[in-house]
């Protein structure tokens, strides 16, 4: 993960996710438990709990750069289990939020199969691009 | 007893047998669910960011609409939008400066709105109506049939929105129970079904569907008993995709809870309406010899 930079933990980007989440990263003691009941952890680069040990560091890009925060299904199991109450699926949010703010979308609609498309449900196809584009 | 209604887009699409039975055992217990006169997306998923009040407007002018047909409960069904409405109204109850802000985007609204209609799925109000009131309305006994109750994410999650308890909600099986059939407890009932990473991330879909089956036959279940129509979507459409992966994997019936309901109540077939179903219910349903087998 690189080396530990003071202008990192107080940058521009760290402050973000803590004014779109309003939520503080420094409470989390690192027990797991959001991991431990992640559904999409099999599938993430980075599990929950090392994104917010990253995010202590300032290591924002360093947690952009891997799958997890599009891997989320904000299904609430982290943040509902989190012994210190932390809205893990809110800062999950808000790592999105970054990366779609600067135009990074992770979802593009053209490569849905059409008849795929045609049979989803409305809260489906909405879903997908309230939380995957800009 | 008349209630108005939020249907919202899906109940209108592919969860048309959802909303068919819903209203079908609502009549049967006495209700009238008015629909709103006019309705819009609420949205489908609730804005986690702190400054994105703009996603909030669909689910608050939904609420508003109730207040202004005079109406001051909403009846949902759909699990995105009873957790959409629900934690949009409960935002600006509590966040003043918030639901300013709000207000004063829909300053030419006639009605204010200051989060006073109350949100209500429809297993709230099924309990409110008493299981025992169901139980008088049972006309046929669902026996031998094992059913495992899937809650998914939005109805229990955060705390702020849950009908139920949080880790082991019981309200699905209180209604399998009355109906004669037997609920099979089964670890995966609250996770989740891997939502709309569907159309991005089929594979996350496959395995999560896959593993939920699994998880409710091992248990002894013949069908999955749910009330999301996400949930229904990625459980039913993904078990080809489990197929074909999977080699001898089993697909399985995913029913709503208010057709197994409109069945008990021995409601007719337009009522249930299990063609709407990706998997046909049927074949199990003769197997346990509640349906009998048409040549």
């Amino acid at each position: 993960m690189g080396k530990i930079d003071i202008k990192e933990i107080r940058g521009k980007e760290t402050k973000k996710i803590f004014t779109l989440s309003m939520e503080n990263q420094y409470s989390c003691y690192q027990c797991g438990k959001c991991s431990a009941g992640c559904p999409s952890a099999p599938f993430m680069e980075l599990l929950p709990n090392q994104v917010m040990r990253l995010l202590q560091f300032g290591k924002v890009e360093r947690i952009l750069e891997t799958n997890t925060p599009f891997a989320c299904c904000s299904c609430f199991v982290c943040s509902s289990r989190c012994p210190k109450g932390i809205d893990v699926a809110a800062i999950m949010e808000s790592l999105r939020q970054l990366s779609l703010r600067a135009k990074k979308d992770d979802f593009d609609v053209k490569d849905v199969d059409p008849e795929e498309l045609e049979k989803a449900p409305p809260i489906l196809i909405v879903g997908t691009f309230r939380k995957l584009s800009s | 007893m008349k209630i108005k209604y939020y249907p919202g887009c899906t109940l209108k699409t592919t969860a048309q047998h959802f909303e068919i039975s819903a209203l079908a055992v609502l009549e049967e217990l006495g209700y009238e669910a008015e629909e709103l006169k006019r309705w819009t997306c609420c949205g489908t998923v609730y804005s986690l960011t702190s400054d994105d009040l703009i996603h909030h407007l669909a689910p608050i002018r939904n609420l508003l609409r109730v207040k202004e047909e005079g109406g001051n409960r909403v009846l949902t069904l759909c699990s995105m939008c009873y957790n959409t409405l629900k934690r949009a109204n409960l935002l600006i109850k509590k966040d003043i400066e918030k639901r300013d802000k709000i207000k004063d985007f829909m300053y030419k609204e006639v009605i204010k709105y200051d989060g006073d209609v109350e949100v209500v799925h429809l297993l709230q109000l099924l309990r409110e109506i008493g299981i025992e009131k169901l139980k008088e309305k049972v006309k046929v006994i669902l026996k031998g049939l094992r059913i495992a109750p899937y809650y998914g994410c939005m109805l229990l999650r955060p705390e702020e929105a849950a009908i139920d308890d949080i880790e082991n909600p019981t309200i699905l099986e209180g209604l399998t129970e009355l109906t004669g059939a037997e609920p099979v407890n089964f670890p995966y009932k609250n996770e989740c079904c891997g939502s709309y990473q569907t159309l991005r991330r089929p594979d996350i879909v496959i395995e999560r569907a896959r593993t939920i089956i699994n998880s409710a036959r091992d248990a002894g279940a013949s069908m999955i008993l749910l009330s999301c129509p996400l949930c229904a979507f990625n459980l039913e459409a993904k078990q080809e995709a489990i197929k074909e992966k999977y080699y001898g994997f089993k697909t399985m019936p995913i029913i709503y809870f208010t057709q197994l309901l409109a069945l008990a109540l021995g409601l007719n077939e337009d009522k249930i309406r299990f063609d709407l179903n990706i998997v046909n219910p049927v074949p199990v349903l003769e197997e346990a010899g509640i349906m009998v087998k048409q040549d």
